[in-house]
């Protein structure tokens, strides 16, 4: 059934349908859908509790939905959970708190998701390890530990170590948010190479002139529901729908 | 010998120690043995418990395998609750005594000694291993997790070493209370310093001086057993300071990585 999908488009990586979290009794997720095309820089945006980093640690299965499914490679990975680590590998992710493993040196970092889980021998990750550490301008420092990293240099090797598996698309819950505006700077620097490189990519963010410069699309998320999923121009210019415009509102005046 | 006994206090510990020098030595290596051996099966055991009680349980998993599981988290918490519970002497005594009565089992007095401090060690190890274990933020694991990581490579990779680093002051408040708590052993007849001194202290009924003896034997080697824990502590944390790395590591396929520890 996924093949007739797969023939009309192509280049999709994931489809994700009706999804469906609770935590306890609140109800979180309502019926999220939506997909998600190689190349696709996707920014999603909304206030804080509405959903947007539940919905993103369902995709990576940090969080197991309560229903609905993540179509990935014909696969639905909410049943298929036994594949979950080949899955995982497949998409990467960046967190807020950065969660560098503190007992390896930067290489290190990026290098143990290569060996341990893609089998590569260790010279060949490394090679692979310092062109992403180099990509995000952190292989000067490859031998440090990362409490002695300044907050912007531990998410460039987060997200270098996250790169270094290859994945398919990269999810990054609020890379910039723990960090204080000089560090947002380079951070941002980053991502904006990535997405110039075509990496597809699924960004939680505050960071609105981010995401309008930055973004193929992006998702409005307002309490557990997708209000809208356009293109920048769309979203900012042109919002459809009252809830978009009044988010987007508060925004520009500064109370988001 | 009776002509020239000793009248003072050090003429007596020097003369007891020319006496049972020797015998003070192999008391306190019975000692060092019992202690660090069942500090360290006792360590094993501790991280086996913690890491089985530490394994999420899948709601989604079968009702055998989460039965599994729930079996085997009680009879290990028994196990702990069991042996953190009651002295050690009296546990000497049990499996002494018991394997003897109960299954013929003729064991000598230092392999039971040995089994005992190990379990017991265990039983402490299990809980410390367990506390090691969750204080590793859970944002750690998540990132494993994210990378692809099985529970295995999480545990062996980023878990445990951060939290055998930080359960190291609590593995040698074990091994220091072992090499004390191993005297209880005098009662299953241990050949270990205490029950020495005792027998030793008996042929002259000089029992300050040997006892002071002892006592001195005991708080050396506690003392340099504390010092040589924080010597390895040092150790694990590496150096402080790190160099950046001035040519082009890309260029260098061998050169800029060093994974020696004291180098970078």
């Amino acid at each position: 059934m996924d093949n007739k999908v797969l023939a009309i488009e192509p280049q999709q990586i994931l489809k994700i349908k009706n999804l469906v979290k609770y935590f306890g009794k609140r109800e979180i997720l309502k019926d999220i859908s939506f997909d998600v095309f190689q190349g696709d820089v996707i920014c999603i945006i909304g206030a804080s509790g509405s959903g947007k980093s539940t919905m993103l640690r369902c995709i990576n299965m940090l969080e197991i939905p309560t229903s609905g499914e993540i179509i990935h490679d014909e696969r639905n990975v909410v049943e298929e959970q036994d594949k979950l680590t080949l899955y995982r590998t497949k998409v990467g992710m960046v967190f807020q708190q950065f969660n560098l493993f503190n007992n390896m040196s930067v290489l290190e970092n990026c290098m143990v998701g290569l060996v341990k889980v893609l089998k590569q021998d260790k010279a060949t990750a490394r090679q692979t390890a310092l062109h992403f550490l180099e990509k995000v301008g952190m292989a000067q420092y490859i031998n440090a530990k990362p409490h002695q990293l300044s907050g912007g240099q531990k998410q460039r090797v987060a997200i270098a170590r996250a790169l270094a598996i290859q994945p398919q698309v990269l999810l990054m819950d609020e890379p910039t948010s723990a960090l204080d505006t000089q560090m947002v700077g380079e951070v941002l620097a980053v991502m904006r190479e990535l997405a110039k490189d075509g990496l597809t990519m699924l960004i939680v963010t505050h960071e609105i002139a981010f995401a309008r410069e930055v973004a193929s699309r992006i998702i409005y998320v307002e309490d557990g529901v997708i209000v809208e999923d356009d293109t920048p121009d769309v979203i900012f210019n042109h919002p459809q729908d009252a809830r978009t415009k009044a988010f987007l509102s508060r925004v520009t005046n500064g109370l988001v | 010998m009776t002509s020239a006994m000793p009248v003072t206090f050090f003429g007596w510990v020097y003369f007891l120690l020319q006496q049972y020098g020797v015998l003070f030595v192999k008391g306190a290596l019975v000692t060092l043995l019992l202690a660090v051996s069942g500090t360290i099966v006792g360590c094993i055991i501790g991280l086996f418990v913690g890491i089985l009680q530490t394994i999420p349980i899948n709601p989604k998993d079968g009702l055998v395998k989460r039965g599994c599981y729930q079996c085997i988290r009680a009879i290990l918490a028994a196990y702990v609750e069991l042996f953190r519970g009651t002295p050690m002497i009296v546990q000497a005594m049990v499996v002494y005594y018991g394997s003897m009565q109960v299954y013929n089992i003729d064991m000598s007095p230092l392999v039971a000694g040995f089994i005992v401090v190990s379990v017991n060690t265990g039983a402490y190890m299990a809980e410390t291993v367990r506390g090691g274990i969750i204080s590793i933020d859970v944002g750690q694991k998540e990132a494993a997790k994210a990378i692809g990581m099985n529970h295995f490579q999480i545990m062996s990779c980023v878990i445990l070493p951060q939290a055998l680093r930080n359960i190291m002051p609590q593995i040698g408040n074990n091994l220091i209370i072992n090499i004390k708590d191993t005297s209880v052993l005098n009662v299953i007849s241990v050949t270990e310093l205490y029950f020495l001194s005792k027998s030793a202290a008996g042929a002259y009924y000089r029992y300050f001086e040997v006892f002071f003896i002892t006592c001195a034997i005991y708080f050396i080697m506690t003392f340099a057993v504390s010092r040589f824990l924080l010597w390895i502590e040092k150790r694990m944390d590496g150096p402080d300071n790190y160099s950046l790395v001035t040519h082009d590591p890309l260029a260098d396929p061998c050169g800029p990585f060093t994974p020696k520890k004291g180098e970078n």
